[in-house]
C-alpha cells in the first residue's frame, strides 16, 4: 500500500514539475528590464491620454484654439503642464518647498513641506493590502471582484472591537481590532468561496452580490446598530477607543502610519507563502493548471476556499488598518473604489507581492496627487480612474503597446491569468 | 443542407434526479411551515388586505380592488404549499417539479405582502407595474449577456457599456433635445464600447474577464469625470426629454394585465420586441443556428465554412446595441437625470438573470421580472411603513441572484466554447 502511494506521489511530482515553470528569479534577472517596459510604457501611455483629456475638456483651450492653432496648442500644454505640475507637487512635495524648510530648521515648516510624499504612502496603503488581495485569488485562478464589500465588512468588524470593548491595553486591543477586521473580511470571502467550491457559483457575480450586500449591511449597521448617538441618522460610528489606534508617527498634518509598514511586513509573507512553501504551491498549480492538479491529487475544493480566506482577510485587514490608523471612525465614504483599483494593481503587478507594493505606491501617489489636481485645475479626481484601466488595458494586451512603440514580440509566452467561464468548468 | 445534420446536445434543467425530487419537497413543506409561523400565526383573525387593483393615475383597463382576511387567506396558501410539499416527497411531479417550487416561491412573496399590508392597502398592480419597469435593464442586459455568450465571448463588460450609454443618452438627448437621438447616442457609446471589448478579446485574445474589468472601470471613471466635468455644472446639458408613457391600443384596456404591461414607456415595449426577434432569431434561422454554432463548437463551425470571428463580432456588435438600450433606459425611461454609478450593478444582476434563464432569452425575461419584483417589493414596502429596514429589503434582488447562481433552483449549461479566443490553425 506504501508504495502505491509513493508511486502515486512521485507521479504528482513528476507532472507537477511538467507545468511548473522553473524559478522565477532566474527568469526574473535575465529580462527584468524587458518585464518592466510593458508596465513602464503602459504608465506612460496612460498618462499621455489623460494629458489629452485635460486638454480636450478644458473650454480655454477650446477658446484658444478658436484664436489660432497655434495658440491652441500653447494654450493645451499651459494646461497640461499646470496640471501635472500640481499631480507632481501634490503627491511628492515640492523640491524648493522641501529645500528650504530643510534650512530654515522649522520643525512645523519641514513637516507641512514633508507632508505630500508621506500621504502619497499613506494612499498606498490600502491599495497594498487590497492589491495582494486580488493577487492572491488570481495566483488560484479566483477572480476576486468583491474586494470592495469584504473591506467594508473588515472596517465594521474592525470599528466595533475598536470601540465597544474599553479597558484593554492597546498592545492587546489594537492588534485584536485588526484581526477582527480580518475575520471579518475573510468570512464575507468564505460565502462567494464556498459557493464556488461546492456549487460551481461563479466568483465574479457572487462576489459583486456579496459588495452589494456588504454596502447595505454596512448603512443599516452604521444608522442602526452602530451609530453614534446623537449623529441625527447620519450613518455614522462612535470613534474608536485610543487603544485601538494604530499610531500615527508625526504630528499633524502628517499622517503616516504604522499601518504601512504592517503592509510592507504582509506582502513579504504573502510572498514567502505563495512561492516558498509547498501550500503556496498548491495554490498556484490550481490557479495555472486545475487539471494537472486534480491529477495530481490536490483538493481544488481546499484550495479555492483557502485563497478566498487569506483573500478575504487581506481585504478585510485594509478596512481595518484604514479604520484604525486614518479614519479612527467609520462612515460610508470609506473606501474610494479600493476594491475595484486592486484588480488593475494586481494585474499591473503581474500578481507578485513586489509588483503590486510598486503598482500601489504609483497609484496611491497618483490619486494623492489627483486631489491637489483637483484643487488647483478643477479636474475631477475619477480621471486616475479613466488612466488606471487604460494602464491596465495596455498591461493586459502587451501587443498593442509592442505595436506603438515598435517593440519586438518576446520568444516566450507570456504567461496569462487563468479565469475560467460560468459553468465552474 | 450540412447545418441541419449538426445537433448541440445541451443537458435540460427539467431533468429530475432523486435528490432533487426530495430536496425541492422539503422546500415546499419548508415554505408551507414558514407562512404558516411567520406570517399566520401572529395575526389577529378580523384583520383585512387590500389590494388596489388598478395603477394610479390610469382610467383605462380599471378593476375592482381585492380584499382578503389576512388570517385566513394566509393559511389556505399555507395549507397549500403543504400539500404540494408532501405530495412531492411522496409521488414527485416529474416534470412539473420546477414549476410548483416556482408557484411556492410565488405564494411565498404573496404570502408575505398579505402580511405586510394587514389592516392596510397596497397597490399591487402598481407594486407590478413598477416591477416590469424594473425588470426592463435587468431583461436588457440579459438580452446583450446571451447575444455576447452564445457567441462564445463572455461580457461582463455589460455594466460598463449601460453606464456609459446611462450619460450619453442624457448628454445627447439634452443638446438635441430630442429622446430619440439621446437613446441613439446612448446606444454608439456602448457599441464602441463593444467593439473595444470585441478587439481585446477576439483580436488581441485577452483574457475576456479582465477585458470586461478593462471597461467597466474606464466607464467608472470617464461617466464620472465627464459628469462632474460638464453635467453637474451646466444642468441643461443634463435635462434629456424623457419617453413617456404609450398605451398600446386596445390591450392596455385588458383589466389588471392592460395597465402593467401595455400602458408603459418605449423601453418596455422594445424589450418585449427584442425578446421575441432573439428568440426566433436564434433558434429558427440559420443565422441563430450558425451564431450558436460558434459559442459552442468554434472548429466544427469554421470547418463548415463558418467566419468564427465574424460572427463573434457581429454577436458582440449586437450585444452593445442591445446593452445601450438598457443603459438609456435609466436617464431617458425612468429618472430623466444622470447620476453617478446610477446602473448599480443592474448589468451584474441581468448576467445572473441570462444564467438563471439558461442563456434562453425566455428564460431571462423571466428571471429578470423576478429581480424586477424584488426591487418593487423593497420600494412599496418601506412607503407601507414597514418593520423591516429598507436596506434589508434593498439585499434581496442580490441575494436571490446568489440563491440562483448557486443552482438551487436548478442547473444551466453555459455554451461550451465560451470564454476561449479562438485561434485558425
Amino acid at each position: 500500500m506504501s508504495e502505491a502511494q509513493t508511486e502515486k506521489k512521485d507521479l504528482g511530482q513528476a507532472i507537477l514539475k511538467e507545468i511548473i515553470p522553473p524559478p522565477e528569479e532566474e527568469a526574473h534577472k535575465k529580462s527584468f528590464w524587458k518585464s518592466i517596459s510593458i508596465p513602464a510604457l503602459a504608465i506612460l501611455t496612460g498618462l499621455l491620454i489623460g494629458a489629452l483629456m485635460i486638454a480636450a475638456t478644458s473650454s480655454t483651450v477650446w477658446a484658444a484654439f478658436g484664436e489660432s492653432i497655434w495658440k491652441g496648442f500653447g494654450t493645451a500644454f499651459k494646461e497640461i503642464g499646470t496640471a501635472y505640475q500640481a499631480l507632481f507637487t501634490g503627491a511628492l512635495g515640492d523640491p524648493v518647498r522641501i529645500v528650504r524648510a530643510l534650512g530654515s530648521g522649522d520643525a512645523k515648516e519641514i513637516r507641512s513641506a514633508l507632508n505630500p510624499i508621506l500621504e502619497s504612502l499613506v494612499q498606498s496603503t490600502p491599495y497594498i493590502f487590497t492589491g495582494l488581495a486580488v493577487a492572491v485569488g488570481f495566483r488560484s485562478g479566483l477572480f476576486n471582484i468583491g474586494v470592495e464589500g469584504q473591506l467594508f465588512i473588515g472596517a465594521a468588524a474592525a470599528t466595533y472591537v475598536g470601540y465597544s470593548i474599553t479597558g484593554l491595553p492597546a498592545f492587546i486591543h489594537m492588534p485584536l481590532a485588526l484581526l477582527a477586521g480580518a475575520l471579518g473580511g475573510a468570512f464575507w470571502a468564505f460565502i462567494p468561496g464556498y459557493l464556488k467550491a461546492k456549487t460551481g457559483g461563479h466568483e465574479v457575480i457572487n462576489t459583486i452580490m456579496m459588495n452589494w450586500i456588504a454596502f447595505r449591511l454596512t448603512e443599516w449597521l452604521l444608522s442602526g446598530p452602530m451609530s453614534r448617538p446623537g449623529s441625527g441618522g447620519m450613518p455614522l460610528s462612535p470613534l474608536i477607543q485610543k487603544s485601538a489606534e494604530i499610531p500615527q508617527f508625526f504630528q499633524a498634518p502628517i499622517r503616516f502610519h504604522l499601518g504601512f509598514i504592517i503592509a510592507l511586513a504582509v506582502a513579504w509573507l504573502i510572498n514567502w507563502v505563495l512561492f516558498k512553501t509547498t501550500w503556496g504551491l498548491n495554490l498556484r498549480t490550481v490557479g495555472t493548471n486545475p487539471r494537472a492538479a486534480k491529477y495530481a491529487g490536490l483538493s481544488t475544493t481546499k484550495s479555492i476556499i483557502t485563497a478566498m480566506l487569506i483573500s478575504g482577510a487581506l481585504a478585510g485587514t485594509a478596512g481595518a488598518v484604514q479604520i484604525l490608523a486614518v479614519n479612527r471612525s467609520m462612515a460610508l465614504g470609506l473606501s474610494s473604489g479600493y476594491g475595484f483599483d486592486s484588480i488593475a494593481l494586481a494585474l499591473i503587478g503581474n500578481n507578485t507581492p513586489l509588483g503590486v507594493i510598486l503598482a500601489s505606491l504609483l497609484f496611491g501617489t497618483l490619486r494623492n496627487g489627483a486631489t491637489r489636481m483637483m484643487v488647483v485645475s478643477a479636474i475631477p479626481i475619477d480621471i486616475v480612474d479613466v488612466i488606471q484601466a487604460i494602464i491596465l488595458m495596455f498591461v493586459a494586451a502587451p501587443a498593442i503597446i509592442r505595436a506603438i512603440y515598435h517593440l519586438k514580440k518576446p520568444k516566450k509566452e507570456e504567461t496569462t491569468i487563468f479565469v475560467s467561464g460560468w459553468g465552474g468548468k | 443542407m450540412t447545418t441541419s445534420t449538426q445537433t448541440i446536445t445541451r443537458r435540460h434543467i427539467s431533468e429530475i434526479t432523486p435528490t432533487r425530487k426530495l430536496v425541492m419537497g422539503i422546500i415546499e413543506l419548508v415554505i408551507g411551515i414558514l407562512i404558516f409561523f411567520l406570517f399566520a400565526a401572529n395575526l389577529a383573525p378580523e384583520l383585512m388586505t387590500t389590494f388596489n387593483m388598478t395603477p394610479g393615475g390610469i382610467s383605462v383597463g380599471t378593476m375592482a380592488d381585492w380584499v382578503l382576511p389576512s388570517r385566513l387567506t394566509l393559511i389556505i396558501i399555507a395549507v397549500l404549499c403543504t400539500g404540494i410539499g408532501v405530495f412531492q416527497l411522496v409521488r414527485g411531479f416529474g416534470r412539473a417539479t420546477n414549476g410548483l417550487v416556482g408557484l411556492c416561491g410565488l405564494l411565498f412573496v404573496m404570502s408575505f405582502l398579505i402580511w405586510q399590508a394587514s389592516g392596510k392597502s397596497l397597490n399591487l398592480s402598481g407594486m407590478l407595474s413598477s416591477a416590469v419597469l424594473l425588470a426592463v435593464p435587468i431583461t436588457l442586459a440579459a438580452f446583450s449577456g446571451i447575444l455576447a455568450e452564445r457567441s462564445g465571448t463572455i461580457n461582463i463588460a455589460i455594466e460598463g457599456m449601460m453606464l456609459m450609454s446611462c450619460m450619453f443618452a442624457a448628454l445627447v438627448g439634452s443638446l438635441t433635445n430630442s429622446a430619440v437621438i439621446g437613446l441613439l447616442g446612448g446606444v454608439l457609446s456602448a457599441v464602441a464600447l463593444a467593439m473595444l471589448h470585441a478587439v481585446l478579446c477576439i483580436k488581441y485574445k485577452i483574457n475576456q474577464t479582465v477585458s470586461g474589468t478593462v471597461i467597466n472601470i474606464f466607464s467608472a471613471g470617464m461617466t464620472a469625470f465627464i459628469s462632474q466635468k460638464f453635467l453637474q455644472k451646466y444642468q441643461n446639458l443634463n435635462a434629456p426629454p424623457m419617453f413617456t408613457r404609450i398605451p398600446v391600443p386596445l390591450l392596455s384596456r385588458i383589466p389588471f394585465i392592460g395597465p402593467i404591461i401595455f400602458n408603459q414607456n418605449l423601453f418596455v415595449y422594445l424589450m418585449l420586441v427584442i425578446l421575441v426577434v432573439l428568440q426566433l432569431a436564434l433558434f429558427s434561422t440559420r443565422w441563430g443556428l450558425r451564431l450558436r454554432s460558434v459559442g459552442e463548437h468554434p472548429k466544427a463551425a469554421d470547418t463548415l465554412g463558418i467566419d468564427v470571428i465574424r460572427t463573434r463580432y457581429i454577436g458582440m456588435l449586437l450585444s452593445g446595441i442591445v446593452a445601450g438600450i438598457a443603459g438609456a433606459f435609466f436617464t431617458l425611461g425612468s429618472v430623466g437625470r444622470f447620476d453617478e454609478g446610477m446602473t448599480a450593478g443592474k448589468g451584474f444582476i441581468g448576467l445572473a438573470a441570462m444564467i438563471f434563464g439558461n442563456w434562453y432569452p425566455i428564460g431571462a425575461l423571466g428571471a429578470g421580472l423576478l429581480f424586477g419584483f424584488a426591487d418593487a417589493i423593497g420600494s412599496k414596502l418601506s412607503l407601507l411603513g414597514s418593520s423591516i429596514p429598507p436596506q434589508f429589503m434593498g439585499m434581496a434582488p442580490y441575494l436571490i441572484t446568489m440563491i440562483v447562481l448557486a443552482g438551487f433552483i436548478g442547473k444551466g449549461q453555459a455554451p461550451a466554447a465560451e470564454g476561449q479566443a479562438y485561434e485558425k490553425e
